[in-house]
């Protein structure tokens, strides 16, 4: 065991048990799964990804490319660091060969997120960023702040003095003053992983109690203060990647945090005076501790010369020995020192991520060897070592100057910038997770690369779950110096979000399932569930398809509901279409100018077919018109539609008409609408609302009455989707249910059938009726839909009009809506397939085939007794009765041209 | 996700909006009286410049405002107080 007493702040009152490859071990809380398992001398964990060479631990954070393990208990994680895991009982885990397992099993953890607002968001609870929150909240403001290690404090060690107070007192000693304040929020284990636009922050919370694993926390704030320190960078040499080679500052790290002494025989090299500290200190934890410094007077060896530290001077580690772990760290002199833990210090890299994710600018800094924020931005300060200020005292004046609490000044020397030593190529790592060499980078500057992000990308370096935090500035370097240009000229890869491994849980939090996008369903949505309705998703809502009985398919099913509208009487739910209440002195004139045809000459009391077009003169939607008094009428769209046509309408009221009196208001959910359809549809609605004198003469087609059941007020309108003769029921979707239910009561003696958007379909295409998305797409006019008829001659203009004399308007070869009868009587043709010229021979010619147009829609036709379809052809109503070809899988299937209306064309059942 | 300036409710998220599209292309008083050419203009044309740039904002998923705002297309910034 390496666990030391009178070290760490773990609790060592409780044990928690755990496996890793199959092996028991047991740790304390505070401890990660890293410390625990180093506890027990353990730093293998599985095989690199290409050349399965050992890994282990090498860092004691984020910034670890190593040291990847699969969680299997208690759920199924691929591939999370376990530096950064915390110990938790019954943890299993597994080292991994570079890749980890997805779970194969739903993960029943609830994901959550909030929303937060606030004048300064300081991220990272180090000496700098509390001393920032602390500065902020004394001025009275908002402040949040978040740090992702499970306590704050940062780096300090508690060996550091502040303010008089030992370091981690005077940090403690801050959380208390900000709890106190009331206007902070401050969140440990919380990554703040995105920095975009206009304060806006992504946090990832790993939460240890309430009902969510992960919370998300997306933080607005005015300000915000980037205090997330800097991370060691390693220097290469050959086979760095042994298991036992770690940063320095994760053994330090690991000492004061866990009571863990990594190693018992250490050699540290260094470039810089950070690694003094970790020598000193394992030193004094009862490790064998030599340094092996690059410069040739170690400018900070004080310590460890009083402690009869070895310290070899102008000197350079160039190869690990060993196969599983470190054995020995072989000296630029042939030397090998005997170690079990060979520490690397090469000075440190900002970690200047969240000012990078929102496009600040980074300079190369010779002094650090790295690169850090190189310009102002607004609303985004960073500070302290993030800023590349690495010492106590003047990372606390950076971050908040005068305010800044007392620290004894430590002077540092600038760190001797070293990318690697000499050595094999091939054996020297530079992402230890991609197994990317020095090798790598010279053949992509041998191969002409001679930007860092093809460097990158050619040699995956810094592509791994670490984003390149360790090995990043490296390449740079190390190409810098193979192409013989100053790093500085090349500049470093981008930062971007996500700082961190976010699962795809956390980001979806609740909106999962049902919640991803809302469900709209009608009031009758119970009813038909109870009556076996199979759905279909028309937008948002959910739409009964057809209603089958038992033994049948949607085609059987669709053929029946057909029958019963066509010979009997049917009724469907039609309360999902869009429904507008247009109001004002000048109703009339916008709808006159947004729709195709004269809507202000309609009399209250009837109804219109109206078509709307853009300034393109393609059709955009349709729908019925009702007057329902001089200054208002009930405006109703396509399903799909409903909010595209009122935003329209709000449109060009405010952006062109403001000077017209009048208001729009969405009433789809207030209104249900019941169509009941078919010869028998009469009787129903005359059973049903007996003071309305529903004979033709009293209450013709394209009319509308007002009428009142129980004291309900319900609106009967003549509108017929089906050919058939047919009424609308309009009534307040509260009573709704109560209504189905009178007419469907009242349709038993004839067999009243509920159908649902397929039987729709079908019968709305017998009668050539186009579906706005369906049989047009954005390129069809009215003309070429053969509605001529709608578009007024009288009106001086509307929007469209002027599109429709276009020269491409008026071209003859333009695809026009037609049906298609399969010559077979048998084919179905699919929706979509391409439409040929007649092919004697009965094949294709060689591609390319010119294409006459597309089959829009397609059902078999129980009135009919045979398959039809509806299709958009190049000059399709000039070759009616003439044969085409439709490609369906390896056949030419032959279909007759035909009108559109194949279902009564003279209109008798509908207008009787 | 950046901040929008609504005249109305001021800064809401970007996601509360729809793109409207360059702003002062007004409909012409006489379509009728245009050449193809012209009226081709107004339909399909429209500036893509680099730099500031007057657009038409839709508020939609909020107070359902239409309005007109100047941003900068290099770096998205609305100009402050340009929204009307
Ligand atoms: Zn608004």
């Amino acid at each position: 065991m390496t666990r030391l007493d009178g070290h760490g702040r773990i609790d060592r009152s409780r044990t928690l048990r755990f496996v890793v490859d199959d092996v028991a071990y047991t740790g304390h809380p505070g401890d990660t799964l890293a410390s625990a398992l180093l506890a027990h001398g353990v730093h293998r964990l599985g095989t690199s990804v290409k050349l399965g060479r050992p890994r282990g631990i090498g860092a004691a954070w984020v910034e670890d490319p190593t040291g990847l393990v699969q969680i299997e208990e208690p759920f199924p994680e691929p591939m999370l660091l376990a530096a950064t895991v915390e110990l938790t009982d019954g943890l299993v885990a597994r080292g991994v060969g570079g890749r980890g397992r997805l779970a194969q099993v739903p993960d029943t953890a609830r994901h959550d997120r909030q929303h937060h607002h606030c004048d300064v968001l300081v991220v990272g609870a180090g000496p700098a960023g509390l001393a920032a929150a602390r500065q902020a909240a004394r001025a009275g403001e908002d402040v949040v702040l978040v740090d992702d290690r499970s306590e704050a404090g940062g780096t300090l060690t508690g060996t550091e003095t502040i303010d008089g107070r030992g370091s981690r007192d005077w940090a403690a000693d801050v959380v208390a003053e900000l709890a106190a304040s009331g206007t902070v929020l401050h969140l440990q284990r919380t990554t703040a992983f995105g920095h975009h636009d206009d304060g806006y922050v992504l946090a990832l919370e790993r939460r240890t109690s309430g009902a969510s694993r992960q919370r998300v926390h997306r933080i607005r704030a005015a300000r915000v203060v980037v205090a997330t320190g800097a991370i060691e960078r390693p220097i290469v040499f050959e086979d760095n990647d042994r298991p036992g080679v770690m940063l320095a500052s994760a053994a330090r790290d690991l000492l004061h945090r866990q009571g863990v002494r990594a190693g018992s025989e250490v050699v540290v090299f260094t470039s810089d005076d950070a690694a003094y500290a970790t020598a000193a200190d394992l030193h004094d934890a009862g490790a064998r501790v030599t340094v092996v410094d690059v410069r040739p007077t170690p400018p900070a060896a004080g310590p460890c010369l009083e402690r009869d530290i070895v310290v070899h001077g102008n000197a350079v580690v160039t190869g690990a020995e060993g196969e599983d772990h470190v054995t020995g760290a072989v000296l630029g002199d042939g030397r090998t020192l005997p170690c079990d833990l060979l520490l690397v210090s090469g000075g440190w890299n900002p970690t200047a991520h969240l000012f990078s994710h929102v496009r600040g600018a980074l300079r190369y800094d010779p002094e650090l060897g790295a690169f850090r924020p190189g310009e102002e931005l607004p609303g985004t300060r960073v500070v302290g070592a993030a800023n590349g200020v690495l010492d106590l005292a003047g990372g606390l004046r950076d971050a908040v100057g005068d305010a800044a609490p007392a620290v004894v000044e430590q002077p540092r020397t600038p760190t001797t910038v070293l990318w690697r030593v000499p050595g094999d190529p091939a054996r020297q790592f530079v992402d230890l997770a991609r197994d990317a060499t020095v090798r790598d980078i010279e053949r992509a500057v041998g191969a002409g690369m001679t930007s860092v992000e093809h460097v990158k990308r050619y040699t995956t370096i810094g592509t791994a779950h670490d984003q390149g935090r360790t090995s990043g500035v490296i390449a740079s370097g190390i190409t810098a110096e193979l192409l013989g240009r100053p790093i500085e000229d090349l500049g470093t890869t981008t930062f971007r979000p996500p700082y961190v491994p976010v699962a795809f849980a956390a980001l979806a939090g609740r909106e999962r399932g049902d919640l991803y996008d809302p469900v709209r369903t009608t009031v009758l949505h119970d009813r038909h569930v109870a009556a076996g309705a199979v759905f279909e998703d028309v937008g948002q809502w959910k739409r009964a398809r057809h209603y089958p009985r038992a033994g049948e398919d949607m085609a059987a099913a669709v053929l029946r509901e057909c029958a019963a509208a066509r010979t009997g009487v049917a009724i469907m739910d039609g309360s999902t279409l869009g429904k507008i209440d247009v109001q004002g002195a000048d109703a009339g004139v916008l709808l006159d100018r947004l729709y195709t045809n004269l809507m202000s000459s309609l009399k209250v009391g009837r109804v219109r077919y109206g078509v709307m077009c853009g300034n393109d003169g393609m059709m955009i939607d349709d729908g019925t018109v009702l007057r329902l008094a001089d200054d208002r009428f009930l405006v109703t769209t396509t399903t799909g539609n409903a909010a595209v046509v009122l935003e329209w309408m709000e449109e060009w009221l405010q952006t062109e008409w403001p000077d017209l009196a009048v208001h729009v208001t969405s009433v789809t959910d207030q209104w249900a609408v019941l169509p009941v359809v078919g010869p028998r549809s009469r009787d129903v609605i005359g059973a049903v609302f007996g003071d309305v004198d529903v004979s033709n003469d009293a209450f013709g087609f394209m009319t509308w009455q007002d009428t009142v059941l129980d004291g309900v007020p319900v609106r009967l309108a003549r509108i017929s989707f089906s050919g058939e003769l047919a009424y609308e029921v309009h009534v307040d979707a509260r009573y709704a249910p109560a209504l189905w239910d009178r007419l469907l009561e009242a349709g038993r003696p004839f067999d009243i059938t509920p159908y649902g958007t397929e039987t729709m379909h079908v019968l709305r295409a017998e009668k050539g009726y186009p579906i706005v998305g369906q049989d047009t797409d954005g390129t069809v006019t009215p003309q070429d839909l053969g509605m001529s008829w709608v578009i007024s001659k009288k009106k001086t203009d509307f929007v469209g009009k002027r599109s429709f004399a276009r020269a491409e308007n008026l071209n003859p070869q333009r695809k026009e809506l037609v049906s298609l009868l399969p010559t077979d009587a048998a084919t179905t043709l699919p929706e979509g397939s391409q439409i040929v010229e007649f092919r004697a021979d009965g094949a294709l010619p060689p591609p390319p085939v010119p294409m006459l147009g597309h089959v829009t829609s397609s059902y078999r036709s129980a009135a009919l007794g045979r398959p039809f379809a509806l299709a958009l052809l190049k000059a399709g109503r000039s070759r009616v009765g003439e044969v085409v070809h439709v490609p369906v899988g390896d056949r030419l299937v032959a279909a007759e041209i035909a009108p559109t209306v194949l279902v009564d064309p003279e209109g008798a059942r509908r207008d009787g | 996700m950046q901040l929008i300036p609504c005249p109305w409710c001021g800064p809401r998220e970007q996601t509360e909006f729809h793109y409207g599209g360059q702003a002062d292309v007004a409909y012409p008083d006489d379509p009728a009286a245009l050449t193809d050419e012209q009226w081709a203009h107004f339909v399909f044309f429209r500036d893509n410049p680099k730099g500031p740039f007057a657009e038409r904002w839709f508020h939609s998923a909020g107070c359902r405002t239409w309005f007109r705002a100047v941003r900068d297309t290099r770096t998205y910034a609305f100009l402050p107080g340009s929204s009307a």
